[in-house]
């Protein structure tokens, strides 16, 4: 491994500052049934001033674990070696005093999920003072005016006002801007940010983002980024670590990784990425922005119009047919029933796929759930192969759920933890087809082997397998009655993007293979595009834009939709940063609109 | 890398360490259509799950010397003094009073061993205490597991039903639980349990399953609600399995531990319940006795006759210890998560 040890250089920045932050050898190890497993290996970089390093890695890498140790906040079983130097001073093996001292003042975090890392009964501007009060002598009324600056500072309107707010009167978004503040509190040397947007909508990251990189231009501090995602990535870093296993497979500038990666895994991990615009040749590629207002070719959008009403009037018989479905959810007591979905209409023909995208708590679930019966709509209907199965009863609809089936987001919740494999894949076979204990064993093995799991598997139990093998056992339980329609609720957003490519390629041939129509539920654009034919955009329980995946990339007419397009980050820092630019006007422009 | 080695070989179970998931183990799937071929062959046949939980169960240390323990007491008691009208091998009896011998002192000596005459010694009415103690386990053998199983079926039932179903049956089924919880269980069985009490200790321990199911009935709601919502219960009704299905099949057997868990507790408990009872003149009354009733009764003699003491006690802490155990091997069998089984 000597390219681990590789040390980074950078032209940008001035001589006279040295390194922020020297790693060099740093190993951590967990104790585990007495036996010390080796986490993070021989880990070194530097971090100058100014200056983005991400680390990026699938889960496992040590890409946490080694960033943790830093701290010294690793679990009670884990101790590291090597050495960290935070302007000349050893982190490693300091006294937790000085540690308490550094961290929160030299060294801030951001954490993944701002909900549970806020305290719910403080508010945020106490949280932020808080802060401040723990590393300087400024007095109550003093922290409070800093508290409000530092709101300002990361553009949170009002602040006076929401100073005085509970982290749950905030927006997803906001909570994870009232976390940067509070890390950038004490003006740190170098801000740890640990997947901080990983648990954001796409349009709420990309501004999180560019708050980042703002901070990070006015503060000349440096940010250490962990993350999974090329694409953030692609947007925010000057420098990138590869980890695998717990070792640094490379280490170059973002660009230069991006264009010529040298080592196999970075070209298989950068391979792996669904590159949004890949297969229509690029987003937004007709939408333009003249005068500072948006154009579309009108004849792509008559064109577009055409292609829809042929798509839905092609007398076929679709083999899911959505007509004005309303879905709420009943409330209780006083608490009036929540409209989760309203007047939704969309075709599937038989064979064809079809991408339902959104953002969270656009009802894109609430459809998948109640297409495969789970939930009652209270308005319009939903026919398969015809056949409306909003009237029908729970006895005359288990029939015909042989011919429809869903696949859920996380595969560890959705399969019984107190069945094997061969009982999960094989129970809806033994509830419709009745079949012996022999027939059903065979079955069990040919699906397993369909899914690419060895068939001794069955016997497993789902805690034993990785979260892809646990995907596949949920594909191919979906599939075990060969159904026309196959519903995929997000069915790779809990996996690594490498293990991602193999769970999508795998459905695709099966797709390919077997020719069911598949509803195909994502929040992301690029993994939707690699699937789907047509796609169907939702916003806030309304349908936006339906139409061909190549109109909705290209010449997309809503607004919306060219928010999320603009939005989504894709793996190239070149075209990123052009995105970025096209973002903003897009933006502007859809301001005037 | 020997660890990455060992990960891959098919025929040991891929240990994914639930905070630091060290290895994705995707690749290999894919990777090596040439092992997948060789292992398929040697472990295809589909076990079943009753094999799996007696394999896991008998692996339990802890467990196996319950069960030793709790078949040995049982065959202790119920051989020794005979039960319903068939003799024992022991010649005296536990109603018969004697002149009492040493003033009444344990004979049983270990070095060299021999039981004597009367080897637990005898009470203060010059009653065999061997003979007496053993009567006092049967009754309470009896009176617990009749109570645990009662408490155990009704409670899982109760507690079942109102988690899945909901709405008006829920509250309805809740609220009778909470009036049983509410109304102290010595006054119903001041009420009660004197009349029952009398036909026989078998109604008697019914009585008492039929008061104390409340906590297990609200423990395994609690389970149940948070169940229903997990999303393999979505997918078991997505493929169109029925409720009956739904409760028995996937959702009651990822509650077994906290069944077993409350139900070796109420099995515990019933003997404590019992032998508050027997004091207060309610539960079991002589000529009869229970391991309870027996401590009691020499309550005064700890200090003078502490054998009459001792001997029962030692007979509670034993049955209860190896509930206890069996029951933690019971949860730990029933759980496939638990890989490592204590040795």
């Amino acid at each position: 491994m000597s390219s681990s040890t590789a040390v980074i250089s950078d032209e940008q920045t001035p001589v006279h500052s040295g390194p922020i932050l020297e790693v060099s050898g740093l190993g951590v190890e967990f104790n585990v049934d007495n036996e010390w497993v080796m986490a993070a290996e021989n880990v070194s970089y530097e971090i100058r001033p100014g200056e983005i390093l991400a680390i990026v890695g699938e889960s496992g890498s040590g890409k946490s674990m080694s960033s943790l140790a830093l701290l010294g906040l690793l679990p009670r079983n884990g101790r590291c070696s090597g050495s960290a130097k935070m302007q000349g001073n050893e982190l490693i093996g300091a006294p937790q005093s000085t540690l308490r001292k550094i961290r929160g003042n030299d060294i801030a975090m951001i954490f993944q999920e701002p909900m549970t890392a806020l305290n719910p009964v403080l508010t945020v501007g106490e949280q932020i003072r808080e802060a401040i009060e723990q590393h300087t002598e400024l007095s109550p009324a003093d922290a409070k005016k800093r508290a409000i600056e530092l709101l300002l500072m990361v553009e949170i309107p009002e602040a006076e006002r929401r100073y005085d707010s509970y982290p749950h009167q905030f927006s997803g978004g906001q909570r994870q801007r009232a976390m940067i503040a509070i890390a950038l509190a004490n003006d740190p040397m170098l801000l740890i940010a640990d997947e901080p947007t990983t648990a954001l909508d796409v349009t709420v990251q990309a501004e999180v983002l560019d708050l980042l990189r703002t901070l990070n231009k006015r503060l000349n501090s440096a940010i250490l980024l962990i993350t999974h995602d090329m694409g953030v990535v692609a947007d925010l870093a000057d420098h990138v670590v590869v980890m695998e296993k717990g070792r640094i497979v490379e280490a170059a500038p973002t660009a230069q990784l991006f264009a010529s990666p040298t080592q196999d895994y970075t070209k298989q991990l950068l391979g792996a990425v669904p590159h949004l615009g890949s297969k229509v040749g690029g987003v937004l590629s007709d939408v333009e922005v003249v005068d500072g207002r948006l154009q579309i070719h009108e004849e792509y959008a008559e064109e577009a119009r055409r292609a829809q009403a042929d798509h839905t009037a092609s007398g076929v018989e679709p083999a899911l047919q959505l007509v004005d479905v309303d879905i709420e959810y009943p409330g209780r007591f006083r608490q009036p029933a929540f409209k989760a979905v309203s007047g939704v209409s969309i075709t599937i023909n038989p064979g064809e796929v079809m991408g339902l995208v959104g953002e969270s708590g656009s009802g894109k679930s609430t459809i998948a759930r109640a297409v495969t019966g789970l939930i009652r709509t209270s308005g319009g209907s939903i026919s398969i192969n015809g056949t409306d199965i909003t009237t029908l009863s729970a006895r005359k609809l288990k029939p015909l759920r042989k011919r429809f089936a869903i696949v859920f987001q996380d595969p560890a919740a959705s399969l019984n933890p107190r069945l094997s494999i061969g009982d999960s894949i094989g129970e809806p076979l033994l509830l419709h087809e009745k079949l012996g204990r022999e027939e059903l064993d065979k079955r069990v093995a040919g699906l397993l082997e369909d899914v690419q799991l060895p068939v001794a598997f069955r016997n497993r139990y789902p805690h034993e397998l990785s979260g892809g093998q646990r995907q596949r056992v949920g594909i191919a339980r979906a599939l075990s009655l060969r159904p026309d329609l196959l519903v995929a609720d997000e069915p790779t957003s809990a996996l690594d993007v490498s293990v991602q490519a193999a769970v999508l390629e795998l459905l695709q041939e099966l797709q390919r293979e077997r020719g069911f129509a598949c509803l195909f539920v994502s929040h992301d654009l690029a993994v939707v595009e690699l699937l789907a034919s047509h796609i169907a955009v939702l916003n806030k329980g309304r349908l936006v834009e339906q139409g061909s995946t190549e109109q909705i990339l290209k010449y997309p007419r809503d607004p919306y939709t060219r928010r999320l397009l603009a939005a989504a980050p894709v793996p190239d820092p070149q075209e990123q940063s052009k995105r970025r630019e096209q973002r903003s006007i897009i933006l502007a422009a859809g301001a005037t609109e | 890398m020997s660890k990455n080695d060992k990960q891959r070989d098919d025929s040991r179970p891929s240990v994914e360490l639930s905070e630091l998931t060290l290895l994705s183990q995707d690749s290999d799937i894919a990777g090596s259509p040439r092992t997948r071929d060789q292992t398929a062959r040697v472990q295809t046949e589909a076990k079943s799950q009753g094999k799996l939980i007696r394999e896991r169960f008998f692996r339990h240390k802890g467990a196996l010397a319950g069960i030793t323990l709790l078949v040995l007491v049982f065959v202790l008691a119920f051989s020794s003094i005979g039960f319903a009208g068939i003799p024992g091998w022991w010649d005296k009896e536990y109603d018969v009073l004697a002149d009492r011998f040493n003033e009444g002192r344990p004979t049983l000596t270990l070095w060299p061993f021999s039981l004597g005459e009367h080897p637990f010694g005898q009470d203060v009415l010059g009653r065999d205490y061997f003979a007496l103690t053993m009567r006092g386990t049967q009754t309470s053998l009896i009176i617990a597991f009749i109570v645990g199983l009662v408490a155990m079926v009704i409670g899982t039932t109760v507690g079942a039903i109102a988690g899945y179903f909901r709405g008006w049956t829920e509250a309805f089924l809740m609220r009778i639980t909470d009036v049983v919880i509410t109304i102290p269980t010595l006054v119903i069985a001041a009420a009660v349990a004197g009349i029952v009490a009398k036909a026989g200790i078998v109604p008697f321990a019914l009585f008492l399953g039929v008061v104390t199911w409340t906590g297990l009935a609200r423990l395994v709601r609690g389970e149940f609600l948070s169940l229903r919502e997990k999303e393999f219960v979505e997918s078991a009704k997505s493929v169109g399995a029925s409720s009956t299905r739904i409760i028995f099949r996937h959702i009651l057997p990822n509650t077994v531990g906290v069944i077993i868990v409350s139900t070796t507790l109420a099995i515990s408990g019933a003997i404590l319940l019992e032998t508050a009872l027997s004091y207060l003149g309610l539960g079991v009354s002589a000529p009869d006795t229970s391991l309870g009733k027996a401590i009691n009764d020499n309550r005064s003699a700890l200090t003078v006759r502490p054998w009459l003491f001792l001997w029962p006690g030692a007979f509670i802490i034993g049955i209860a210890l190896a509930v206890n155990f069996i029951g933690d091997g019971l949860r730990d069998a029933f759980d496939p998560k638990q890989t490592r089984v204590k040795q």
